[in-house]
């Protein structure tokens, strides 16, 4: 019993509420990630869960044990932070026993774990260096055996890699990966404003924006649902695709149209069929858009980014400009008059007034 | 002639020598002046004068040692010499603890804090002189704390410690460390400040207790702030003169007489230059020997070329 | 303390420990250490003489009076003269002004040429300058009497100035050296490929940026230029004594009954100047003092 329950949690800065009523299950062993832009609240709420920081209303549960009011070293969590906070003029062994050495632990099982800990994380040659010698990287594999040691039911992240350059941070996003799949039962909340991050890593992710969960589901179902416009342009690189247009009046099925384009879908895209004339935005991924042979017909190949593997194109016609990400071997020349295909049955519809996907 | 110079090695550009920037070097003259003539030149004219038999006015002779023989000898020096010390130990070390604990209590998301911290710290925007007459007066035997509380009938506690030639120095520390550890607390607040918060968090989820936090980690994050409050402590240690001028005038008798004091008095009263000017000599050594591998460490030797 | 609920939810109680009142404990006698001397400063400064040799030296006046304070600023007796500590405000204020612009001026420009212009011997020179920071008046104080005696500047308030430049040079060259250290140096280079001269860039480019260290240097030299007594004694001449020399010429002057409330009052006004700095720079003093110290 390692899951998590947030039940109507608020949180605030003096009058200002910086969460409100939020709930949010995870289940034992889940890695869940919490993504949005800075200031929406995620890593108000993951120090909350920490016990960082007061609740003002609702419960928090840690493994089905009630731990609202307890200090955070009782919460049974561990937390790595953005800075690595590891204590200075420590070694890397002391950094890590600290925490053990003052909750009375006995001697030969600080050893162990610690032991245990180092090599799981491949920083035993590191043990007797003190953080001042260590390299980014090293420093944020010390912060992780040092919450590795405490035996937790609870890992917390709160942006861990974000200050580590990009070499380093796909390395230990693996490690992370490798790290949880090993701990098996051992839940993990992983804060970031990276979707890179927060695709690779999770089962579930919150997208969160303006203090509240947009959307909570699995990394394709993000992918591929988005819940609304916010989420659809968050999740994703590059960005998906926006037109703004309406629903057809007097067309045969559903059809999508503006003064440049007109699309149409398969009835299976919306949940509940809008009605003709009502203003809708078209979201299309830029990799769900073939470069020729389509309908849409008019563009310009305008600035081509080749990026090795495949390659960014933008194409232009009049003020309307669609990305689309392309595999090919032959060069896209710029100035290429395209008629663009977008896939039909992998097109989002979202309400042009609320955001909501429909 | 083009045909054979393309055909030819290419000669390096004939390395030119960097002009001097001229107006910067015209803009540094005044501070140049002031090190040549002030800071070098006074300063070996003093060190010179100390080796001369100089009582009234200046002369150039060469007498060796003999003021410093004298100097060893004079039981004024030798107390304030004494006193400078006891005083110095004890007022940085008074200084430090008070301050930082002010800092640390301070630190603690207590009400008021702005208040406090402007009090802590206002004694240090005053001179020297104000202290010393104010503690001068608070410490009147008289007339002063002491005269209050035997009136109100706390006859057993003896506040005359600025009058008493045992106790006359700690008196001064008593004033000096009034003045100054609100500086420290300042220091240290700021490096309080300065420490991530995310250690203190990482802390609260080791479950490491407030104080053993502050004694193992933020303390020795401290450190280069110590330093430095150390050393402004103890350059107004070797300064020490204003406040004893106006608070104990070195009394009683010699007892509170300091170094700085008695090279000033030497100076300008007892007209005996080749005495002070040795003592001065002496304080100057002594300074040097303590200071000089910390200002090396710090500005001489880190010249990274920008 | 009745036991939690056996739900907890919302905010955790709030629970007054020990600690908390230690804190404030701690806190509060601490300041009562600070305010005492403030306190019993200004109370002796309004009770007449005949209260205070009865009365309790904390004690609120029971005959309020501002006549030591008027015969602090205007009749207070150092020796002979009796024209109170007025003259020595002038006196300090005449020091004070041009002390504080010439020194800013002067260390704005060296720290300028320092951080930013390679001239040799330069990095030498200022070393000696620190160097010079930590060294005892005393060392200096009886050749430069002799060269301002020998120039026929000495015991005036030119030559307390000129005294004044000297020795605050090392901090104010620091300060200005330091915060220009801190611009970056691509922003110099870039003025220089405009075709910017030392003085023109200085004036254009870095000294509009320099107001921050501008008030600090002068919040610096300002209380440090006024609280000032040794240079006062050892230069002015007995007719331009600074205000704080007057003031303990007053208080410790040998001859007649000591008048401990206007003494009171008299130090109270030689602190006025700098408490008023104080308190109304506010987080800028502490600027000062982190400019000065922690990076010095």
């Amino acid at each position: 019993m390692n899951g998590v329950n947030v039940k109507d949690v608020s949180v605030a800065f003096g009058a200002l509420k910086v969460i409100d009523g939020l709930s949010l299950d995870i289940a034992e062993g889940e890695f869940i990630v919490l993504l949005g832009p800075s200031g929406c609240g995620k890593s108000t709420l993951l120090n909350a869960i920490a016990g960082l920081l007061d609740v003002e209303e609702g419960k928090i549960l840690i493994g089905g044990r009630n731990v609202t009011w307890e200090e955070p070293k009782d919460r049974s969590i561990a937390m790595v932070f953005q800075s690595y906070a590891l204590y200075p003029r420590m070694s890397v062994r002391q950094n890590m026993s600290f925490g053990l050495k003052m909750a009375k632990t006995p001697r030969a099982d600080i050893e162990t774990r610690v032991t245990r800990a180092a090599e799981m994380l491949q920083i035993t040659h590191l043990l007797d260096r003190r953080p001042d010698q260590l390299s980014g990287g090293q420093r944020q594999r010390v912060a992780i055996g040092r919450a590795l040691v405490r035996d937790a039911a609870v890992f917390l992240f709160d942006e861990p890699l974000s200050n580590l350059d990009a070499q380093l941070r796909n390395e230990l996003r693996l490690e992370i990966k490798r790290l949880h799949m090993e701990l098996g039962s051992t839940t993990m909340i992983y804060v970031t404003h990276d979707q890179i991050e927060a695709m690779t890593l999770a089962d579930r992710i919150a997208v969160m924006k303006d203090r509240e969960i947009q959307q909570l589901g699995a990394p394709d179902e993000l992918y591929h649902r988005p819940a609304n416009l916010f989420v659809a342009g968050f999740v994703g690189s590059p960005k998906m695709n926006f037109l703004e247009g309406r629903i057809a009046a007097g067309a045969s099925g559903l059809m999508f149209e503006n003064d440049t384009v007109s699309l149409s879908l398969p009835d299976d895209v919306c949940a509940a069929p809008p009605a003709p004339g009502q203003a809708v935005t078209l979201g299309v991924r830029p990799e769900h858009i073939a470069l020729d042979g389509g309908t849409w017909d008019g563009f310009r190949v305008d600035i081509v980014e080749p990026l090795g593997a495949d390659a960014l194109v933008w194409a232009r016609r009049d003020r309307t400009s669609i990305q689309l990400r392309v595999t090919t071997d032959e060069p896209v020349k710029v100035g290429t008059p395209v008629a663009l295909a977008p896939d039909p049955r992998r097109a989002n519809l979202f309400d042009t007034e609320t955001g909501r996907r429909l | 002639m083009t045909t054979i110079a393309t055909t030819e090695e290419p000669t390096a550009p004939a390395r030119r020598r960097r002009r001097m920037p001229l107006a910067a070097a015209i803009a540094l003259v005044p501070a140049a002046i002031i090190v040549a003539v002030v800071y070098v030149g006074c300063m070996i004219w003093t060190v010179r004068l100390s080796f001369t038999s100089s009582r009234l006015l200046p002369n150039l002779d060469f007498v060796g040692f003999s003021q410093y023989e004298r100097l060893l000898s004079n039981t004024r020096f030798l107390t304030s010499v004494e006193n400078i010390v006891l005083f110095g130990v004890l007022f940085i070390a008074a200084c430090l603890v008070f301050g930082f604990l002010m800092a640390v209590f301070i630190d603690q998301r207590i009400r008021g804090e702005a208040l406090f911290r402007t009090i802590f710290l206002y004694p240090y925007s005053m001179s020297f002189i104000v202290t010393g007459l104010v503690w001068q007066w608070v410490l009147n035997p008289t007339l002063g704390v002491e005269d209050t509380l035997h009136k109100l009938g706390l006859t057993f506690i003896d506040v005359d410690w600025a009058v008493n030639r045992d106790t006359v120095v700690y008196a001064l520390v008593l004033a000096a460390v009034w003045h100054g550890a609100g500086l420290v607390m300042a220091i240290l607040l700021a490096g309080l400040r300065g420490v991530d918060a995310d250690l203190w968090k990482a802390a609260r989820v080791d479950g490491i207790p407030t104080w053993r936090v502050y004694t193992s980690i933020v303390l020795p994050l401290l450190g280069p702030m110590i330093v430095t409050a150390v050393v402004l402590l103890a350059i107004s240690v070797a300064r020490l003169y204003d406040l004893v001028v106006a608070m104990t005038g070195g009394g009683p008798g010699i007892a509170s007489d300091v170094p700085a004091k008695f090279v000033m008095d030497h100076l300008f009263e007892r007209s005996n230059i080749g005495l002070a000017t040795s003592a001065a000599t002496m304080m100057l050594i002594t300074v040097a020997i303590v200071l000089a591998p910390w200002v090396y460490a710090r500005y001489v030797r880190p010249q990274v070329p920008r | 303390m009745s036991l939690p609920p056996p739900d907890p939810e919302g905010r955790r109680p709030k629970t007054v420990t020990a600690g908390r009142v230690g804190v404030y404990a701690f806190l509060v006698i601490s300041a009562a250490f600070f305010l005492i001397p403030l306190w019993v400063m200004l109370m002796t400064s309004l009770k007449p003489m005949e209260e205070i040799r009865l009365g309790n030296i904390f004690s609120l006046p029971k005959l309020w009076t501002i006549d030591p304070w008027i015969s602090a600023w205007s009749g207070a007796c150092t020796g002979l003269e009796c024209h109170g500590i007025s003259v020595g405000f002038m006196n300090s204020v005449q020091i004070l002004i041009p002390s504080v612009i010439l020194s800013i001026a002067i260390g704005a420009v060296t720290g300028y040429a320092l951080s930013f212009w390679r001239v040799k011997g330069a990095n030498v020179m200022f070393g000696c300058l620190l160097l010079g920071a930590f060294i005892p008046y005393q060392v200096f104080i009886y050749p430069l009497v002799r060269l301002f005696a020998a120039t026929g500047l000495y015991n005036s308030l030119l030559c307390v100035v000129v005294v004044h430049v000297i020795f605050g040079l090392p901090l104010m060259t620091l300060l200005f050296r330091n915060f220009y250290q801190g611009i970056p140096i691509d922003l110099f280079k870039a003025a220089r490929v405009d075709g910017g001269s030392f003085w023109s860039i200085f004036l254009n480019v870095i000294l509009p940026m320099s107001a921050p260290i501008i008030i600090v240097a002068t919040i610096l030299q300002v209380t440090g230029i006024w609280n000032d007594f040794l240079f006062g004694v050892a230069f002015a001449g007995r007719e331009n004594l600074p205000m704080t020399v007057q003031l303990n010429n007053i208080v410790n002057s040998m001859q007649g009954e000591r008048r401990y409330n206007v003494d009171m009052a008299a130090t109270l006004l030689t602190a006025l100047v700098p408490l008023a700095v104080y308190f109304l720079s506010g987080r800028w003093f502490v600027r000062g003092i982190a400019a000065g110290a922690v990076k010095g």
